[in-house]
């Protein structure tokens, strides 16, 4: 995605911002949506709230995520564990072939209602993306940067540490943003299974036939999404500008 | 000399196969210590674990230990690739057909409310053994033909066992029994929602990636679009949907008869075909932008005209790249289709939210594992479509 002009995605942010804090200001515009006497602004808890849920359920599962999918990477690409780099390819292809609200609905059985699948389902979806790039930052280095550090008697974790990862990062760092778009949007599914997030506003509004809170549900949600891929996106930018050079 | 320097290296390395060591104890731990079938006196109570000699008469149970511990020591050391996929195939075949066995052993000839279901054991023997499986495939790195005989066989199999009234004791055959004429109209919703979307998203959005290729000021506006789309999570855009095309149903003459409500499949499809344009277009860019230049100019110096070009050439030269997108649309449609059970669109979703409103976990294995299978299915047959069209070097994955 081109990055919105920085003006727009401030304005972006500024408006979430006073609809999270302030919902009371947009009741006028989104009072034309609902019948007579139904609430225009979601009301069974405060918006504000259920963002930060979200966003914490979000980023626990991502970081889990990076944490396993990059040290996995990192083994499979290593000689001892070369043996199992084809097979990991292919079973992050099957992985990926599995529908969210599958994992979802089946991790319902073992870890019960609540927040855990949610978690659980985010944390294994979102470890195919980052494991996927981080598999080929770390497989694509130019071979002559590993040659001329293996030249320069570097054992194989200052390697690793010193130019393999740094140089791998905006491959890992675009795999967790594709991570993290998809997470934010599966998180709201969690909802039908108790968790709290912003999808109970959206599901809220699907039950008591409210278009207002489905639509303030779900553009808070693609605001977020579009606000942290932009930033995520500007991150990986000067990383890579910065290793170039 | 040389003879001495092999035996050395050979001294060197474990006998042991470092993934057969941990196939080998997850099947440990699957076969000897989690139980295999879940008893349970009705639909709804917690159940209790049997562990595969409990599960089943003594001649099969003591069959299958040994099968498993033949499937752990072949995967354990460092055999040819077709005996680890011979052993771990028969594990996987005798673990299938004595599932079913165990469902007719644990539960009492005239009780009709008690339910058996495979436990933890028996997935994670499946798991164990399909890895095996998975890994022999990928050391033997199978052409798309044979890739599609292997999936047959295994549809085949599952198929068989469904047929022959194998499994008809399990728990989620109990669930589908009562009520399987909702099952088959539910399945013919679901592949009509993912696959219709799919069939509008590609003959709209073909034309459309071709007008983006050409027309440069298009490109960055389509692209931003569909990508905003894209950000919306599903259920609040099956949601949004249901304000508009309710008017269009009340306010446009003819629209309600050709099946346009609020709520229901037309939302549905509505929302999985505004999914589905973005990777239908972009990659219809980016196949169009990869045809080499130098077969254009031949092109246009053989005097083809611009729409001969696109036909002949353009097209032709793009198409596995675009087979890549139509594969992404396929694979999350038939995921996404789940969702529209939210809004009264059907699909295999239906049994999977009732199940969870009723914590009736059969019910929503029941509408869980034909997706997954849809999903899983579709993903082998498209990649081996892919590879088939592709040119012949590049292997796996386009785009």
């Amino acid at each position: 995605m081109a990055s919105l002009p920085t003006l727009l995605r401030l304005a972006v942010f500024l408006v979430l911002l006073a609809f999270l804090l302030q919902p009371g200001w947009f009741e006028p515009l989104l009072k034309s949506l609902v019948q007579e006497n139904a609430p225009a602004v979601y009301n069974r808890g405060s918006l504000f709230w259920l963002t930060l849920l979200h966003l914490r359920t979000v980023f626990v599962a991502t970081f889990a995520a990076t944490f396993i999918a990059v040290s996995l990477a990192i083994l499979v690409t290593r000689e001892a564990g070369a043996e199992f780099l084809p097979l990991s390819r292919s079973l992050v292809n099957i992985g990926q072939t599995f529908p969210p609200v599958a994992v979802l609905a089946l991790s319902v059985p073992i870890f019960g209602f609540g927040e855990k699948p949610t978690l659980i389902a985010l944390f294994l979806y979102g470890l195919l993306p980052i494991f996927e790039n981080a598999l080929t930052g770390l497989t694509t280095l130019p071979p002559a940067v590993t040659e001329a550090a293996r030249g320069a008697g570097m054992t194989e974790r200052q390697r690793l540490v010193q130019i393999e990862l740094p140089l791998a990062l905006p491959v890992i760092l675009t795999g967790i943003r594709l991570s993290v778009v998809i997470s934010l949007a599966t998180a709201t599914i969690g909802s039908t299974v108790a968790a709290k997030t912003l999808g109970e506003v959206i599901i809220a509004g699907l039950q008591s036939n409210n278009l207002a809170f489905v639509l303030q549900g779900g553009l808070i949600v693609a605001a977020l999404a579009v606000l942290i891929h932009d930033a995520l996106q500007a991150l990986e930018r000067a990383l890579s500008g910065r290793t170039r050079t | 000399m040389a003879i001495g320097v092999i035996r050395e290296t050979e001294r060197r390395t474990l006998p042991f196969d470092k993934l057969g060591v941990i196939i080998a104890a997850l099947a440990v731990y699957g076969a000897f210590l989690a139980p295999f079938a879940t008893f349970r006196a009705n639909r709804i109570v917690q159940g209790e674990g049997k562990a595969i000699l409990e599960a089943l008469p003594p001649s099969l149970g003591y069959g299958l230990l040994a099968l498993v511990t033949f499937g752990i020591v072949v995967a354990l050391l460092k055999t040819s690739v077709l005996v680890r996929m011979a052993a771990a195939f028969a594990a996987l075949v005798a673990l299938c057909f004595l599932i079913g066995s165990a469902a007719g052993n644990l539960v009492p000839a005239d009780n009709a409310y008690a339910r058996v279901s495979p436990a933890s054991g028996f997935w994670i023997l499946v798991f164990a053994f399909a890895l095996l499986v998975a890994d022999a495939l990928t050391r033997l790195n199978p052409g798309p033909g044979l890739r599609l005989l292997f999936l047959a066989g295994a549809l085949a199999l599952v198929g068989g066992m469904l047929a022959t009234g194998r499994w008809d004791g399990l728990s989620i055959l109990k669930e589908y029994a009562s009520r399987a004429d909702t099952f088959w109209a539910e399945a013919g919703r679901h592949l009509t929602l993912a696959l219709g979307s799919l069939a509008a998203a590609t003959v709209l959005g073909l034309p459309l990636g071709i007008l983006c290729h050409r027309v440069d000021r298009l490109r960055a506006t389509v692209l931003n679009a569909l990508n905003a789309i894209q950000t919306i999570p599903s259920i609040a855009l099956f949601g949004i949907l249901i304000g508009p095309l309710g008017w269009i149903a009340t306010h446009v003459p003819g629209a309600e008869a050709i099946g346009v409500r609020g709520i229901g499949v037309a939302p549905a499809f509505v929302a999985l075909f505004l999914y589905s344009l973005l990777p239908v277009v972009a990659n219809t860019v980016v196949g169009l932008a990869g045809v080499p230049r130098a077969a254009n100019d031949a092109a246009r110096g053989l005097g083809m005209t611009e729409w001969q070009r696109l036909v002949a050439v353009e097209f032709p030269l793009a198409f596995p790249v675009i087979l890549a997108g139509i594969r992404i649309v396929l694979v999350q449609n038939i995921g996404l289709a789940t969702i529209a059970a939210l809004i009264g669109g059907g699909g295999f979703g239906v049994f999977v939210f009732q199940g969870i409103g009723q914590t009736a976990m059969d019910l929503v294995l029941l509408g869980a594992v034909p997706t997954v299978v849809l999903a899983f299915t579709a993903a082998i047959v498209l990649d081996a479509l892919i590879e088939v069209m592709g040119p012949k070097h590049s292997r796996g994955k386009a785009a």
